[in-house]
């Protein structure tokens, strides 16, 4: 129908299989967050280190210019485990802070704006959408921790050889999960936040609140009463207990690996409860 | 002919509290009016259909389809404007729509013309790119009224279209409800505690009351079998006038020395009437076929228990 013939018309054409619409979301949220320019800004620089991490390796293998710049860059910076877990350590500090730009306004404007409903009163489901907005955040999480991190493995693979990948390939491995863990956890707490707290600078001070704050009391509780076990709460240490673990680090871990996974499995399940609370069309109040 | 929405004994309770108790209806029409005082459960009813609120006894079916069974497939045939202020922050009106019919299921360059289609017949069309945000309460309503059929809906839910309108905003979001139930390519359930306006758009209402069903009624129907009934104004002998009409075997009440309301019998016309008139040199001023309004019907509708 021709714009200037303005009436009402039904459509018969074809439509798009259900199960891609969860997809819709991101496109569109990534319009709005692409013209952030504090965003574009912190974006861009969290492909410094990665660039920076590439560079080291290329220089490991060429002696011309290691000879040139008279670094002994082999002894200084290895290339092994601790290497791969500051990476993903580094990269992952550069993924909380995004988060904290992008997370928190995600769900809140659709659930200020009465929002809710115009999603789900359409053949898309309350999982379709959790799961498009998550998709916003995990694809640009991705981008900067599991992404360069595989392109920086396969570097160093493609330049020293088949052997060391065979050698290696639990890097690869703990690059993976190690990043999906941190960005299934940092989109999931977010989302939660971004559900339950309307308000952005809140919801962004909620975000920070539970990184960091938990982390602080527990050392003061540790200095204090001698146990570790606060750290339960912290979401900074379970990770890294687990990313120490992951990558054979050697840092003083605070608490046993179980508990970590199992902190972390609770806390992505009373995310996932939260979420499921606040995303529907209406509330019922009794 | 299959009924549009059937509701099958359907009861909905949220929290402890019941709010659509046995509702047993079946809708048929092009235009239905869903009318009743607040909390009669005009509202759930409509998110029920969407499948917001659970059922917890009887059926509602949309077209045939169970919504409990199938209500992505019910969702995907229905366009939904909400009361409330409801749109997604920081769009363009276009992208917005376009976005709401990509989720409906239209593929993304026949979700854009379409979005451009709807807007310009809504009436936004020069409008189209500003910020959702920045418009009017006005431009909101035609925003939802657009987002609700981008894609074409055979069921158009419309809950208080009108609300918080200007007389001619609201003029023209009634035409447009006209034009689009005149196409005859959609059903539209509208409503309203408005009674003008489902007046004026619909065919058919639906009165609910304390979460039933009070009146369920083909609106021309009613008006058509209230034909019979006059209303007059009269100058001379009203009494003997009024004798001579309860000879033809009409029913009749004076009200006051100058009014007279007739029921007419079957057999007994105006023309009657008037010989009887002459008879007694009485004068009619005026004479009405008083119809049934929407008002008479919903207020009878209230007072009945």
């Amino acid at each position: 129908m021709a714009v200037f013939e303005q009436k009402y018309q039904p459509y018969v054409g074809e439509t798009t299989p259900s199960w891609t619409r969860f997809l819709i979301l991101p496109r569109y949220a990534y319009q709005e967050i692409f013209q952030s320019r504090l965003f574009l800004a912190l974006f861009v620089a969290s492909f410094v280190y990665p660039l920076g991490s590439m560079l080291v390796v290329y220089l490991h293998h060429n002696a011309a210019a290691l000879e040139m710049l008279r670094l002994p860059l082999t002894q200084v910076i290895p290339i092994d485990l601790d290497f791969f877990y500051y990476f993903v350590v580094v990269q992952s500090t550069f993924g909380f802070f995004l988060t904290m730009l992008i997370g928190p306004p995600l769900v809140a404007q659709d659930v200020s704006n009465n929002g809710l409903a115009l999603y789900l009163c359409r053949p898309f489901s309350r999982f379709d959408y959790v799961l498009g907005k998550m998709l916003t955040l995990l694809i640009l999480l991705s981008l900067i921790t599991w992404v360069p991190g595989m392109l920086l493995f396969f570097l160093q693979t493609y330049l020293e050889g088949i052997v060391w990948f065979v050698e290696n390939i639990r890097i690869a491995g703990a690059i993976l999960l190690g990043s999906w863990i941190w960005i299934i956890v940092l989109a999931l707490i977010s989302q939660a936040i971004s559900a339950w707290v309307k308000w952005r600078i809140a919801a962004t001070g909620a975000l920070l609140g539970i990184f960091f704050i938990p982390n602080a009391i527990a050392a003061v509780i540790k200095e204090i009463f001698e146990t570790p076990w606060m750290y339960i709460f912290s979401t900074r240490s379970l990770m890294r207990t687990i990313w120490a673990d992951l990558f054979n680090h050697t840092i003083r871990a605070e608490l046993p690996i179980w508990s970590a996974w199992t902190a972390l499995i609770v806390i992505a399940a009373i995310c996932c409860f939260l979420l499921f609370k606040k995303i529907k069309a209406y509330e019922i109040i009794s | 002919m299959q009924p549009i929405i059937d509701l099958d004994n359907l009861s909905v309770t949220l929290g402890k509290r019941p709010i659509l108790k046995n509702l047993q209806v079946q809708l048929t029409g092009r235009a239905i009016g869903l009318l009743g005082p607040n909390g009669a459960g005009k509202t759930t009813l409509i998110h029920t259909l969407l499948g917001f609120y659970p059922i917890n006894q009887g059926s509602a079916r949309i077209f045939g389809e169970d919504i409990r069974v199938a209500v992505k497939k019910i969702r995907s045939l229905i366009g939904y404007m909400p009361e409330r202020d409801s749109f997604i922050a920081g769009m363009s009106c276009v992208n917005f729509v376009k976005m709401m019919g990509e989720l409906s299921g239209l593929p993304t360059n026949v979700a854009l013309e379409r979005a451009h289609e709807a807007l310009f017949f809504v009436g936004l069309g020069e409008a189209r790119y500003r910020s959702i945000d920045t418009y009017s309460l006005g431009m909101k309503q035609l925003a939802k009224l657009a987002q609700a059929i981008v894609h074409g809906p055979k069921l158009l839910i419309l809950d208080e279209p009108t609300n918080g309108l200007d007389p001619p905003t609201r003029q023209r979001m009634l035409k447009l409800i006209r034009d689009i139930r005149d196409t005859n390519q959609v059903n539209i359930l509208l409503s309203s505690h408005l009674l003008r306006d489902v007046e004026e758009s619909c065919e058919e209402i639906l009165i609910l009351k304390d979460g039933r069903v009070a009146v369920y009624c083909d609106l021309e129907a009613e008006r058509k079998s209230n034909r019979k009934f006059l209303e007059m104004e009269t100058v001379g002998n009203n009494l003997a006038f009024a004798e001579s009409v309860a000879e033809l075997g009409c029913e009749y009440a004076l009200v006051g020395e100058k009014r007279i309301k007739v029921i007419l019998q079957d057999g007994v016309e105006v023309a009657h009437l008037y010989k009887a008139a002459e008879r007694h040199q009485l004068q009619i001023r005026r004479l009405n076929f008083k119809r049934d309004s929407l008002e008479d019907i919903f207020l009878k509708a209230m007072e009945e228990k």
